[in-house]
């Protein structure tokens, strides 16, 4: 069984958000998404993957409701998911006066909750990350690596069922990268959580997806879906595994014409 | 902040005053022409209750025209933060204020008000501008990430100048309140120099315009040293109130701290 192959159970779950039809059109007439059709499926690592520009960030901002369509409707399978989804940005986006505890309390403040009662949930997604001993911590005495961990647990804090994530590495070093590559499959493990990410590096896509979407320059029209065995082990035997180079062939080849589409 | 930050120019600050003792002693110049640093060390003990009285006079109204400055200039920034047409209407007056020379404005402002009110009144006028419009930046310079996750977690209006946009203006908002300072000092002696001039006052400038009439050169230069340490001591706080706000956190305090 090969790992594309493998991956026919998870296509039958069920969907948490479906984008139907979505076209986003910004006010200086760029089209980033026509008639656009992706279903989000519960306990997936969806990723995105195509070149700049070709819309994957505008998904994520739709579905979080960072940005509304000027076409079609995102359809959710209960609507209090909509309004509790984890978002982690490409830039960890911390605030720099405050401590690590504050950013990652900061989702439970804006909801009304006091300090004392969201404390245990902070130090849980603190423990997560690794970041515990760093609570006091201003973010800018933090490695680019522990900040990006910073913005991780703020967004588990709120334990949302689906967490979205634009190029959340893209900025970090190979070894950092690889680490949290480990790190985000070792907390995807334990809280189970449905993941959107956005990169632009298949190897990246091959390593942590169950599932990955090669986007079109334009319109962000689907080039190629590649299902990957959820159950497959994500170590480094899997990175020198011929299953992970297939994927990362085919996967490149569908952002090979992804990228020739637009130069044409 | 090391030795040689304060070490060094305080070296070169006493060198020149020795160098300037030296030359007023040894081309023995007269003191109503150039007086000595010890000559002007000697008028500020001999004259400190009036030199003081008044200095007290000119600094009380520099704190109290800078407070007012300082709530204005913050609430305006504020009200024109909330929308492009209050920004539109208002931003204009605000920058004529700051364009019109203060000392063209101040014989106007003692024909219609007391002395006293017309030297807040100006030194107001030359603190708010460079309050409200580094606020008004600050307000506006907030991260385009940061406004998204505040948009993603559902903030209120409330909460997202509580918890955002006014820490992120703190720094603009500190560097305008270290111009508005100096300032509002240099604005309450353009009009007691002015106010003096027409023989009302009791202010450090005020002295200065008297010493004049009566060639007392010394407690010209006494009076200027003061408020030239005024001045330094009003920058030195707000400097300090910014190092400790922003420190740890913004690069303006880092650059102190290398």
């Amino acid at each position: 069984m090969t790992a594309i192959d493998g991956a026919e159970a998870q296509q039958t779950a069920p969907a948490l958000v479906s984008l139907r039809a979505v076209g986003k059109t910004f006010p200086n007439g760029l089209v980033a998404l026509a008639d656009y059709e992706l279903d989000v499926r519960e306990g997936e690592t969806l990723t995105l993957l195509g070149p700049s520009g070709c819309g994957k960030s505008t998904v994520l901002r739709l579905i979080a409701g960072l940005a509304d369509p000027t076409a079609g409707s995102i359809e959710w399978s209960a609507p209090q998911l909509k309004s509790n989804i984890g978002f982690v940005f490409q830039d960890a986006t911390l605030l720099p006066w405050a401590s690590v505890f504050d950013n990652v309390f900061l989702p439970m403040r804006l909801a009304g909750l006091s300090r004392e009662a969201s404390a245990p949930r902070v130090n849980e997604a603190l423990a997560h990350v690794g970041l515990e001993k760093f609570a006091r911590t201003l973010p800018r005495e933090l490695s680019g690596g522990m900040r990006m961990r910073c913005a991780i647990a703020r967004a588990l804090a709120t334990r949302p069922a689906l967490i979205m994530m634009d190029e959340p590495f893209a900025a970090l070093d190979e070894v950092t990268r690889f680490k949290l590559n480990d790190d985000l499959l070792a907390l995807k493990r334990r809280l189970g959580a449905t993941i959107v990410f956005v990169t632009h590096s298949v190897f990246e896509a091959a390593y942590l997806s169950t599932r990955i979407v090669v986007m079109s320059r334009r319109g962000g029209r689907i080039i190629d879906e590649i299902a990957i065995d959820p159950t497959m082990a994500r170590d480094e035997d899997y990175r020198s595994s011929k299953s992970f180079a297939d994927i990362c062939r085919r996967a490149s080849q569908a952002l090979r014409i992804s990228i020739e589409e637009a130069t044409t | 902040m090391q030795w040689r930050d304060v070490g060094v120019p305080l070296a070169v600050f006493l060198a020149a005053l020795a160098l300037w003792e030296g030359f007023v002693q040894w081309k023995h110049i007269p003191p109503y022409i150039l007086p000595a640093p010890s000559a002007i060390l000697d008028k500020l003990i001999e004259d400190r209750a009036l030199l003081f009285s008044s200095l007290m006079v000119t600094l009380g109204v520099t704190f109290e025209a800078f407070v007012i400055a300082t709530v204005c200039g913050v609430a305006l920034a504020l009200l024109i933060a909330q929308s492009k047409w209050l920004e539109r209407a208002l931003l204009p007056f605000a920058i004529t204020l700051q364009v019109t020379p203060i000392i063209a404005i101040a014989p106007l402002l003692l024909v219609y008000l007391q002395p006293g009110n017309a030297v807040l009144v100006c030194a107001f006028l030359v603190a708010f501008f460079p309050i409200l419009s580094n606020t008004s930046l600050g307000l506006a310079s907030v991260d385009f990430g940061l406004r998204d996750l505040f948009d993603l977690y559902h903030a209120s209006a409330w909460q997202k100048l509580i918890y955002l946009r006014l820490p992120s203006a703190l720094p603009q908002f500190l560097a305008g309140l270290r111009i508005g300072g100096g300032l509002a000092l240099i604005g309450a002696i353009v009009a007691e120099l002015a106010a003096g001039a027409s023989g009302q006052g009791t202010g450090l400038a005020y002295r200065i315009v008297e010493a004049g009439f009566r060639l007392d050169i010394p407690r010209m230069f006494a009076a200027l040293a003061l408020i030239s340490l005024s001045g330094l001591a009003i920058y030195g706080a707000l400097a300090a109130l910014s190092y400790l706000l922003l420190r740890g956190w913004h690069e303006s305090a880092r650059a102190v701290d290398e």
